[in-house]
């Protein structure tokens, strides 16, 4: 049932989608200014059917309807309601769904929202943001169907992966998605611009507020991302530089970059084609790196089972993409003008797109060099995490010097009267960073200079917001949150990485273990039946030794029935000054548990230093929304 | 002659071009340092001039039964089903380790039956296989 209704629906869409591309073109030659109303309400049959569409498919998880195999594969009935809505998109078919309507959302607010500018531009995005939609339906129907049915009908489903049974991961890929299909939109309005002739300033202001969601969107997503491999993960850190970590950075770097020269382009109506190339390659990178990560071509501590099939037609339509991005973007190039003064802000925010593409081409490097490696001489390496760390963190040093006095200086030339503001601040850097130094522990001289920037960067920072509640210019709030925020991730990722504390060792039921400080004793093991899963919990008493705190730690072993699987769950013990974090493990089902200890200093602010980073951006748009 | 103009755009392209040459080849550089190479059990015995003492990655599957654990590490065997190493780990293992399943370990070699861990890698889903230990499985499993 719900299958022939699914499969309707995403027929309705299809078929919605060619009369769209059809009626546009025909608009496109008519004389008159406003666009005709069939096109508007063709769009909105076509959201209103592909949301449905979504919905069927939430339904069929929430009653558990097996006929589905997409169902029957990642569900099952004993699961909690909250996962079997999230199984929807847990899965490569229904998040693939899930894509699908984003464009599709996008695709229509855009056309309501951007009434005041250039018909013949709208109607061109809305063609290219509708050939995206098509190239997805194709593959989703022929590939990737979530609504293929399976008869006789089974009893029970197989289940969803536990692991992924977790909230953060739940909220983790619709957020992300938001954030990389999102780009999709200025792929297509770049397009457009570029047929239109819809250039310039006016250009920017169509496409700023879509560039500023996918960007606050993008980087939740990886937020949350990284705190669900925190917890669940078991190892402690938060960032591997995982090949499918990395694929999630790639777009994000593009899109860094394009929110900044896309101010440049708004104010000082030049670098357009520059804002064109970042626009293009945002989506672009965004599909590479779901391609990447769904053909299995990446070997990733994240990558699940795969399908080569679906690589091969991603990469296709993404050569269609590209080659027809590139043909538009040569064959209606024009030159521009440059004429930059060194001491103005346009200058510094070149600067950024520097570091950023310095950023995106390392990254990608990294990320692409073992496969081509693989293809030409069958020679099989990975690329650590040391390369990354080697080759991005000492760049991030001058680019937090820049973070702090970039938007001090004002358009086109400005004279340096803030000179002795700086000297005194990196003095003032200088010496914070000597008191830690002195007083919690020594590290290199490399680590000195990332405090003192990232010091200075918040000092910078600080100072400014005073200046916006004097003067009650709030229009800055939003760039200073950011940077301030930047400023403070990296001051606690490096103090976290400076004095973390790290222990393993194993344990029997009943012994107790002294290491740095810390008494950690093994009291005993209790279990405990949950609904989907058998947990066997460790009950731990750690007494700090110098302050004689006592505090019970609860790791526990989870053993899931469908699918079978074990995993382990840290517990962990958040403070404001540092984490505690255990997980105990048990593979060869004798006496010892495998037992990591570990202390992380200030975990919970690099978190919410991240969380400002991009609310940040959010407080921009809600600026924006009151101006207007 | 030159203008003054287009002389300061001919040294503002130079030091791009010195630029962009100088970070390419920086981070070449840090690349070919840090690249782990990955070795089945059998090229780690076969191959004459397999590096000891150098971080590498050895894949396979976990022997059955060979899970051994004490105070200090755990052991277990990995095997491509022709040849075996024996692998030494101090430290928790990942989610998704168990007997017959698929294993990537980081460390280095002490020698070539004999390989000193520091980190096992952890899989998302139960059905998942590295591409790599697929190959090796499929080239012998015939």
């Amino acid at each position: 049932m719900l299958s022939n209704i699914g499969v309707a629906l995403l027929l309705l869409v299809l078929i919605l989608s060619f009369l769209i591309i059809y009626n546009s073109s025909l608009e496109l030659k008519t004389s008159s200014q406003s666009i005709r109303k069939n096109i508007y309400q063709l769009s909105l049959f076509q959201i209103t059917f592909t949301v449905l569409s979504f919905f069927t498919l939430i339904i069929g998880f929430i009653n558990s309807d097996f006929s589905l195999i997409n169902v029957y594969e990642n569900s099952h009935t004993a699961k909690p309601l909250f996962y079997k809505i999230a199984g929807t998109w847990g899965n490569h078919e229904g998040s693939l769904l899930l894509w699908v309507n984003i464009l599709v959302i996008f695709s229509y607010l855009f056309l309501i929202f951007n009434h005041t500018h250039n018909k013949k531009f709208r109607l061109y995005t809305l063609i290219f943001q509708n050939i995206l939609i098509l190239g997805f339906l194709f593959f989703l129907l022929l590939n990737s169907n979530p609504f293929n049915s399976i008869y006789p009908v089974p009893a029970e489903g197989l289940g969803l992966n536990p692991i992924l049974q977790d909230p953060a991961l739940a909220i983790h890929p619709p957020l992300l998605y938001v954030g990389f299909v999102g780009c999709s939109i200025y792929f297509s309005a770049a397009m457009a611009s570029l047929l239109s002739s819809y250039a310039g300033k006016l250009f920017a202001q169509s496409i700023k507020t879509w560039v500023k969601i996918s960007w606050c969107f993008q980087t939740l997503g990886i937020i949350v991302g990284s705190i669900w491999a925190y917890y669940e993960l078991g190892w402690g850190g938060f960032w591997f530089w995982d090949p499918v970590e990395n694929a999630s950075l790639l777009p994000w770097f593009a899109i860094t970059a394009l929110m900044h020269s896309l101010i440049v382009l708004e104010k000082r109506n030049t670098l357009y084609s520059w804002v064109i190339i970042l626009c293009l390659s945002t989506f672009i990178l965004s599909v590479t790196g779901t391609f990447l990560v769904r053909s299995g071509i990446l070997n990733s501590v994240h990558t699940f089972a795969s399908d080569p099939s679906r690589g091969i037609y991603i990469l296709s339509f993404l050569s269609f993409m590209i080659f027809s991005a590139l043909i538009i973007f040569f064959t209606k190039y024009k030159k521009e003008n440059y004429n930059f003064n060194l001491k103005s802000r346009e200058t510094f925010i070149l600067a950024n797109n520097w570091f950023m593409v310095f950023f995106l081409v390392t990254v990608l490097i990294g990320m692409l060099y073992p496969i081509f490696l693989d293809v030409l001489t069958n020679v099989k390496i990975s690329v650590g995490p040391p390369f990354f760390n080697i080759v991005i963190i000492p760049l991030a040093i001058p680019l937090m010097f820049l973070m702090a006095i970039g938007p001090k200086f004002s358009w086109i030339k400005s004279q340096n009267k803030f000179f002795y503001k700086i000297l005194f601040l990196i003095l003032g850097a200088i010496i914070i960073n000597l008191f830690i130094f002195y007083f919690f522990g020594k590290y290199s001289l490399l680590s000195n200079l990332i405090f003192i920037a990232a010091i200075f960067l918040i000092l910078y920072s600080l100072l400014d917001i005073k200046n916006i509640f004097n003067k009650k210019n709030k229009f800055k709030l939003p760039r200073v949150t950011s940077h301030l925020s930047f400023g403070f991730l990296v001051f606690f990722i490096g103090i976290n990485y400076q004095f973390s504390l790290e222990e393993d060792f194993n344990l029997k039921v009943g012994e107790i273990k002294e290491t740095n400080n810390y008494e950690i004793n093994f009291e005993e093991i209790k279990i405990k039946e949950n609904k989907n899963y058998k947990a066997v919990i460790g009950n731990f008493k750690l007494t700090n030794l110098k302050s004689n705190l006592v505090q019970y730690l609860n790791p526990e072993i989870r053993i899931y029935s469908n699918p079978e699987t074990l995993t382990y769950e840290a517990a962990i013990k958040t403070r404001v000054t540092s984490d505690l974090y255990l997980t105990m493990s048990n593979v060869s089902r004798s006496d010892y548990y495998n037992i990591k200890f570990q202390k992380k200093p200030f975990m919970i602010w690099i978190w919410i230093s991240a969380l400002m980073i991009s609310l940040g951006g959010f407080i921009q748009l809600i600026l924006k929304k009151n101006e207007n | 002659m030159l203008t003054k103009r287009v002389k300061k755009r001919i040294i503002f392209l130079i030091l791009i071009l010195l630029l962009s040459i100088l970070s390419v080849f920086f981070i070449l550089n840090s690349l070919k340092k840090n690249i782990l190479y990955f070795s089945s059990p059998t090229e780690i015995k076969q191959r004459e001039d397999i590096p000891f003492g150098k971080a590498m990655r050895v894949g396979g599957m976990v022997k059955k039964g060979s899970i051994t654990i004490n105070q200090k590490n755990i052991q277990f065997t990995v095997t491509d089903f022709e040849n075996e190493i024996l692998i030494s780990y101090s430290g928790s293992v990942p989610n998704l380790f168990a007997e017959g399943k698929g294993v990537v370990a980081e460390g280095k070699l002490s020698d070539k039956n004999f390989f000193i861990a520091s980190r096992i890698l952890a899989k998302h889903d139960e059905n998942y296989m590295p591409p790599e230990i697929k190959e090796i499985i499929k080239k012998n499993a015939k």
